[in-house]
């Protein structure tokens, strides 16, 4: 039915899909999985008609098709549920789903009909007792998740796309979206189905295909494969001296920082001792409540709930103000929109904290900066150039300028390497070994698997908003991830 | 255990109009007169009026994502350009509300074409079209011009019982105007492109075409809130427009009224009673004589805290994982 061939794509020169196949065949699940940049989002985005390709093709019942819009995708029978939803929030879920297409009747929006199609649209999927008309703000993640479901579906759809389906479903929401799957197949549907849990993967599919680095390593039946031989094919690369090993001279002292049954609306019952000198990565997959632990900590959505001890006495932290006056430092996921103000100089930013909260500190900081900024190898033209010309990796070292200069014993980060090139991932990678050495303590999130095991002393797994369990330093991929998904259960 | 049904945000405006109603009744009872006299209820009517043709026209735009700050200069223009070609007579009432009107739909699509296809901001492109139209009253017109014959001044003086048809005929656009939003693509696609673009442009709209409709609804409406003053004062007036601050006065009025001034959240509805409010809160004023820095701090502070009730509100929020909200932000959840 859908037939994919030598799908190719790179943007700005990096090739992030080489060469791709895939087959899927009316009723079918395909699986498709593989590590965070393994090429997958990529695919389904050109599938989906978001991206063209290079080169390769994708044919439908034999004719070769292109895809410039989503709209053109959907008329051939392909939809996407993208894992960030695309709903208005203030519009009914009839509303939503007949965007673009409502139906009408001498010229008019027939809105009864528009409930009525909904209706027996959600009823033909086995959902009653969510009302047409009810407005999307309202409903639960998971009932948003199924507006969108039956959004794809209202378009005749035969193959449906789903990236992380259930990234943000409880458990017993999980089966009704089986359900859907079942009710969707034996009706001819086939689906792609995308996701980092394998139990999930192993329960659904019947064929997996597997990416790593942008090209496909395997495509075989899901009989014949089992957890552990899939995450050493998604893995399967070797480990290289690339992660700096620790400075002779650290030593690993006091806590600096540590939690004791704490929690708010996102975490719960968190646990954990970080000491100067350490560094401790915590992994888990998307939306296991990672960025929002390092967030509590940090008075961004503060703690409700338990103890926060900072250098060994008890402290709160309401506000990052508050954070900041105690020695902590949050470097965070997303720079452009809350490291950095790109419309300001390397200095201004670079000066921004100390300026804010350590007002009278902020000379000597200044005096200081330029051998900062040297330390850190950024390479700008002068400290007075605005923080967008540039590259990543430069910004996120004016970032940790940023937030270095304020002296902090705790550094918290997040994703410190996202986006940027393999030699400023070095550097930042020495500058977290030298916070160890100087006694300061480092908690980093990552999505990446080997920058976790190849930086952390311990490792803590999230999952479902909880600490899963710590693994010690130099677990396997396999390890880690297993726990990740809950496919391998706390020994201890 | 049992719920009370939370009001919508249109309840709650039209829960403060009926307040504003009754406070005002019982003021203007202690200064010795009555609220609901004739005269009265014709002065808050009359205010409503040319306000509400206005508001209607920002509601649309607002609901769009865009912002119209040209709508005063459109007020006197139409007023001028109408008294101008009928020069007193009442042969020339359809020509010149005919090209008062088209007049008002070439500058409306002017700001909606540079706001949807040129990208510039709303608040940009209205503030330059309201410049450019100032420039040209303040340089072609001194005083007042052109003079209404008596046909058309019959527009504002006749009454059905204590309703002036003028109300009559804005009531009829606005019910219109909420046949539009509800009953058709356009209406739909509005509030979608006002919601999130983006999100509409994936589903097939056409994301232009709501933004320029909406502009050019809302130059018209204000085209006729022109003729109007145009018909009640007699004489066209370059400055009828800016002296009403109905470009602050109608954005006040719909987001007042619930509607979000970022777009893809409101309604008509809502506004009329937000203009009502002000309508009210004038006339109360008014009878009790208050000094008129009083009465613009009364409204500054209306409207800044329906608009501190409503972020409140509107908080967009992760849901929580492992709590339910509480208290006050519960409250406000199930409002939404």
């Amino acid at each position: 039915m859908l037939r994919v061939r030598g799908l190719t794509k790179s943007f700005v020169g990096n090739v992030v899909l080489r060469d791709a196949d895939l087959e899927v065949r009316p009723g079918q699940v395909l699986g498709l999985v593989g590590e965070n940049g393994a090429g997958k989002s990529t695919l389904m985005k050109i599938l989906a008609g978001v991206h063209q390709p290079d080169a390769g093709t994708i044919e439908i019942d034999g004719e070769t098709v292109t895809f410039g819009h989503p709209v053109q995708a959907q008329q051939r029978g392909l939809s996407t549920v993208f894992q960030e939803f695309n709903l208005l929030p203030e519009r009914s879920v009839a509303e939503n789903i007949w965007l673009g297409r409502e139906p009408r009747r001498r010229g008019m929006v027939d809105t009864a009909a528009m409930n009525r199609d909904t209706e027996e649209l959600l009823a033909g999927l086995g959902i009653t007792g969510l009302k047409a008309s009810r407005r999307v703000r309202s409903l639960s993640v998971a009932e948003q998740q199924i507006v969108e479901i039956a959004k794809a579906v209202s378009f005749d759809s035969r193959i449906i796309q789903m990236d992380e389906p259930t990234a943000a479903l409880a458990d017993h929401e999980v089966e009704l979206l089986y359900r859907i799957i079942g009710t969707l197949t034996a009706r001819g549907v086939a689906i792609i189905y995308v996701s980092h849990r394998l139990k999930e993967i192993f329960a659904l599919c019947d064929t997996i295909t597997v990416l790593k680095d942008g090209e496909q390593v395997a495509t075989s039946p899901a009989a014949e494969l089992d957890e552990g031989r899939l995450v050493r094919l998604m893995v399967g690369r070797s480990m290289s001296s690339f992660f700096p090993d620790p400075f002779p001279d650290t030593t690993v002292g006091e806590p600096r920082l540590e939690l004791r049954g704490a929690g708010n609306g996102y975490v719960d019952d968190i646990d954990l001792t970080l000491r100067g000198g350490e560094i401790i990565g915590v992994a888990g997959l998307q939306g296991s409540g990672r960025t929002e632990l390092l967030e509590a900590i940090f008075g961004v959505a503060p703690l409700t709930r338990g103890d926060l001890l900072i250098d060994g006495s008890a402290v709160t932290v309401r506000t990052p103000r508050q954070a900041v006056r105690r020695g902590l430092a949050l470097v965070t996921e997303d720079r452009k929109a809350t490291g950095l103000a790109v419309h300001q100089s390397i200095l201004d930013n670079a000066l921004g904290v100390v300026h804010a909260v350590f007002p009278s500190r902020t000379g000597e900081a200044r005096r200081a900066m330029p051998g900062m900024l040297s330390t850190l190898a950024v390479s700008a033209r002068s400290m007075a150039q605005e923080a967008q010309f540039l590259s990543g990796g430069n910004q996120q070292k004016v970032v940790l300028a940023r937030w270095l200069s304020t002296r902090p014993g705790v550094v918290l980060m997040d994703e410190p390497t996202r986006g940027i090139d393999v030699g400023a991932k070095h550097a930042i990678y020495e500058v977290m070994r030298s916070l160890a050495a100087e006694g300061v303590a480092v908690l980093m999130v990552s999505s990446e698997l080997p920058e976790v095991i190849g930086m952390s002393d311990r490792i803590l797994v999230m999952r479902d908003g909880r600490i899963a369990g710590e693994l010690p330093r130099g677990s396997s991929e396999e390890t880690v991830l297993g726990m990740a998904t809950g496919s391998l259960e706390v020994a201890s | 255990m049992t719920r009370v049904r939370k009001l919508t945000s249109t309840g709650i405006v039209y829960s403060v109009l009926l307040l504003a109603i009754v406070v005002g009744a019982i003021l203007t009872a202690s200064n010795d007169r009555n609220f609901f006299s004739t005269g009265n209820i014709d002065n808050i009517l009359t205010t409503t009026t040319i306000l509400g043709f206005i508001a209607i026209g920002q509601t649309l735009v607002i609901l769009v994502g865009s912002l119209d700050l040209s709508v005063p200069f459109v007020v006197s223009l139409a007023s001028v350009v109408g008294g101008g070609i009928m020069a007193g007579s009442s042969g020339k009432i359809v020509p010149a509300v005919l090209v008062t009107l088209g007049l008002a739909v070439v500058i409306g699509l002017v700001n909606g074409v540079v706001v949807s296809l040129l990208k510039v901001h709303g608040f940009i492109a209205t503030l330059g079209m309201g410049l450019i139209l100032s420039g040209y009253l303040a340089s072609n017109y001194q005083g007042s011009s052109g003079t209404a014959p008596r046909a058309f001044r019959l527009l504002d003086a006749t009454r059905i019982g204590p309703v002036p048809i003028a109300t009559l005929l804005m009531l009829a656009a606005a019910l219109l105007a909420i046949w539009m939003l509800r009953r058709t693509r356009l209406g739909h696609h509005l509030y979608a492109v006002g919601g999130n673009a983006e999100v509409a442009r994936m589903s097939g709209v056409r994301t232009q075409v709501p933004v320029i409709a909406a502009h050019v609804l809302c130059s018209v409406l204000a085209a006729i809130a022109g003729l109007l003053l145009l018909a009640r004062l007699g004489v066209g007036q370059p400055t009828v427009g800016s002296q009403g601050n109905y470009d602050l006065m109608s954005i006040a009025a719909v987001v007042l009224g619930g509607t979000l001034l970022a777009g893809g959240k409101g309604n008509i509805t809502g506004t009329l009673a937000g203009v009502a409010i002000f309508a009210v809160l004038d006339n109360v004023m008014g009878v009790m004589q208050t000094n008129p820095f009083l009465k613009d701090v009364v409204r500054g502070v209306v409207i800044v805290v329906a608009v501190a009730v409503y972020a409140r509100r509107d908080l967009d929020r992760r849901p929580a994982r492992f709590e339910r909200p509480t208290g006050l932000d519960a409250a406000l959840q199930e409002a939404k």
